[in-house]
């Protein structure tokens, strides 16, 4: 499971479907099933993470695997040691799935190249965050019933998201119409190129969508100063009370978290009636474990 | 009510005698107005043209009001048939930010004499690092953005604020100079300043840096990702880059060469660049020293052929006033910029009309219409309904330019003494006489 990309919509509605049977799980006194008995999963995570790594281990873990945990700062990457001869080194111990988050795109594919094991994307620089696009979609499916001609605003950095193409990939194969919103500064090259709108405003698009992504302004990854000020970017881009006051009574607003309060949306927003983000989070322990359980059983197709 | 005068508005197409009717500070009508009102003006043989437009001045408030103030400037640009005045923001500090704008706002209504409108900074503290707050600053009434007096050196924050801009609908001016090029050049890089043993500022500088925008402005256009949803109108964005004074004929070259591939592209020039040469620097006189720098009769050719060309799109003073003690310094050391709001007309004429170059209707478009497309107001026209800015002009009337009258604070103008052709008669703003002469 590297991208969405390369998926086609049955095989993402084959995931959401799975996901769903295992949504229960959670709610049952006794979380725990039995398909991944005697397997062991690595959580690779050379990015800090708290959602999507913890939400991977208790997937994990819900479906009985063993889990390893690897951080960068405590191993041998500290020491100089390359990707591939850790990844290698944990596979010699013998782990059946490496759920990989990595500053670098392309660095999960690089790893499923050269290891036996499987591969998760856990997110991979700005490239894709899989498991992110299906759990939003998936929300989006819970709420709205099918994403058949929603209109979906993704909001913020676009040029540095990878939530930003996961989701471009799975909603629009999916149906929805995109919209990507930001500044000019933070839009990726050639952006018209990709099956998805653009625009610079959101007060233009805000009356008009069905959902709305907000993206967190990644200070880490910017680079140069893309545009004046924290102030005036939320003045322009921020989901404030009063925008809100202009969207669709039904709106769903959506973020990945981490959500920097006050900047890209205010809290009332954040925790307000439309907000459907620790939603997000619940839906997306259901899809990890789809995602792991669907990548153990095509391995031992395969094998 | 203005009666007989040549009414010229080049906005509308219009050029013959007739009268122009204002009621409540607003045109009402333009030809032959039958009604008697309560003030006419006779303009028997005079040109009644819309408010002229000088979209390039430093007023140097606030911080260095010594030199000029927003109300000594904005009396001498309306003494000078001006209208409507654009500040640059390169004072002291700078204006970059909301508060600076309506500041320069502020105090042009309390002068109460021109419009005065507000480029912001382009970068902060015009360091040509991060962009300043451009869209606080539009939405508070600034006209533009400049880094005046700099060039944005980096290319890649120059893109940046090009491809920012386009969100706001603004236009982003740019002081064309690659300070890698100009060093501490106070010259034109030629004979001259190797005679007078003076560092020179080569054309290059300019040149490259336009060159360099151009491309800049091509690769937004043409490299798609910046069309907005839906409005792929003329232009693939909205995307307008002003060259400031250009000075050189490879600067002709270039606006040419954008303006066959329809890049929005606009230029200005200046009086000075048109009739003065490096030549006048050998007496190391300082009121000679500008930047850009005179240049040659090559250069000013050049120039001269873009504007009947049509590629010149607003005729500006850069009027950059300095008190005379800072002017009396060495050549190296006294500050760049002449003084030449309150004779620009004149100068106008005696480079373009006399030499037959452009006709008054030209020259009126080149001081009206044009600049304020560039800046996107709705000034520099006689339309019924709008703003009554009214200039009349005497265009026979000859007069020597004497600095010692000059309403600006200071007299750093070359052209003392000079005996010029072409008077401001009266100027209205807003439907109230500002000034008479």
């Amino acid at each position: 499971m590297l991208g969405l990309r390369d998926l086609s919509a049955e095989e993402i509605i084959y995931i959401l479907d799975t996901a769903k049977g295992f949504e229960q799980i959670s709610t049952r006194s006794v979380k725990k099933a039995p398909p991944l008995r005697g397997k062991v999963v690595c959580n690779l995570f050379f990015e800090d993470s708290t959602r999507t790594r913890n939400s991977f281990t208790l997937a994990a873990s819900r479906l009985s695997a063993d889990v390893i945990e690897f951080t960068k700062t405590a191993s041998s990457v500290s020491k100089g040691e390359t990707l591939l001869d850790t990844a290698k080194n944990l596979e010699a111990m013998g782990i059946d799935i490496v759920v990989v988050r990595h500053n670098v795109g392309g660095a999960p594919k690089f790893l499923s190249r050269n290891i036996s094991a499987c591969v998760v994307n856990a997110g991979d620089g700005f490239c894709e965050h899989p498991t992110q696009g299906l759990l939003d979609v998936y929300t989006i499916r819970k709420f709205k019933g099918t994403l058949e001609g929603l209109k979906i605003a993704i909001v913020g950095d676009i040029a540095h998201s990878r939530v930003a193409r996961s989701c471009l990939w799975a909603m629009t194969k999916l149906g929805a119409e995109v919209i990507f919103v930001g500044p000019p500064t933070l839009m990726p090259a050639q952006v018209d190129r990709l099956p998805v709108g653009v625009s610079y405003s959101l007060d233009k698009v805000i009356e008009k969508v069905d959902v709305i992504n907000m993206l967190r302004i990644q200070f880490e990854r910017l680079g140069g100063n893309p545009f004046p000020s924290v102030r005036e970017y939320s003045h322009y881009f921020g989901l404030t009370v009063e925008r809100m006051k202009r969207a669709k009574p039904d709106i769903l607003v959506m973020h990945p978290g981490p959500i920097n309060r006050g900047l890209e949306m205010e809290s009332e927003v954040a925790d307000g009636a439309n907000s459907v983000i620790l939603e997000q989070v619940k839906n997306g322990l259901a899809v990890r474990m789809a995602v792991l359980f669907l990548v153990n059983q095509a391995a031992a197709m395969q094998g | 009510m203005i009666k007989n005068g040549r009414v010229i508005d080049p906005a509308n197409g219009i050029d013959k005698e007739c009268d122009v009717l204002v009621v409540n500070g607003n045109i009402a009508e333009v030809g032959k107005v039958e009604k008697s009102a309560q003030a006419a003006i006779d303009a028997t043989g005079k040109l009644v043209v819309p408010g002229l437009i000088d979209i390039h001045v430093h007023f140097r408030e606030p911080g260095d009001e010594e030199e000029e103030t927003i109300a000594s400037g904005s009396a001498a640009a309306v003494a000078a048939g001006f209208t409507s005045v654009v500040c640059m923001p390169n004072t002291n500090p700078p204006i970059e930010n909301e508060t600076d704008v309506e500041y320069i706002h502020r105090k042009g209504r309390q002068a109460r004499k021109t419009h005065v409108y507000t480029m912001g900074a382009v970068t902060k503290a015009r360091e040509g690092i991060e962009l300043a707050e451009m869209g606080f600053m539009a939405e508070a009434g600034a006209v533009g953005f400049t880094d005046d007096g700099n060039g944005v050196q980096n290319p890649a924050v120059m893109l940046r604020a090009l491809k920012y801009a386009t969100m706001l609908d603004v236009v982003i001016a740019q002081h064309c100079q690659d300070d890698s090029f100009a060093q501490d050049g106070v010259m034109n890089a030629g004979y001259y300043a190797t005679i007078l043993g003076l560092p020179g500022i080569d054309v290059l500088a300019e040149e490259a840096m336009l060159w360099r925008d151009i491309q800049l402005v091509k690769k937004i256009c043409c490299g798609t990702g910046f069309q907005p949803v839906k409005t792929r109108p003329r232009w693939p964005c909205h995307i307008r880059y002003h060259a400031q004074h250009i000075s050189t004929a490879g600067s002709v070259e270039l606006i040419r060469a954008a303006r066959k591939d329809s890049l929005p592209v606009t230029c200005e020039v200046t009086p000075h660049h048109l009739l003065l040469t490096e030549e006048c620097c050998a007496e190391y006189d300082t009121n000679y020293k500008v930047n850009p720098p005179l240049r040659t009769e090559k250069d000013i050719e050049a120039l001269k052929e873009a504007i009947a060309e049509g590629l010149i799109d607003a005729l500006v003073t850069d009027h950059a006033p300095h008190l005379k003690s800072e002017k009396e310094l060495e050549f190296l050391t006294a500050p760049f910029g002449i003084a030449s709001l309150e004779c620009a007309l004149a100068l106008y004429v005696k480079a373009l009309i006399e030499p037959g170059i452009l006709d008054w209707p030209k020259l009126i478009e080149l001081m009206t219409a044009r600049p304020a497309r560039i800046i996107g107001v709705d000034k520099g026209t006689l339309g019924i309904g709008k703003q009554a800015d009214v200039t009349i002009i005497d265009p026979d009337a000859e007069y020597e330019i004497d600095v010692n009258k000059f309403r600006s604070k200071s007299r750093n103008c070359p052209y003392h003494g000079w005996t010029v052709k072409g008077k401001v008669e009266k100027t209205i703003v807003g439907g109230e006489i500002r000034f008479e002469a």
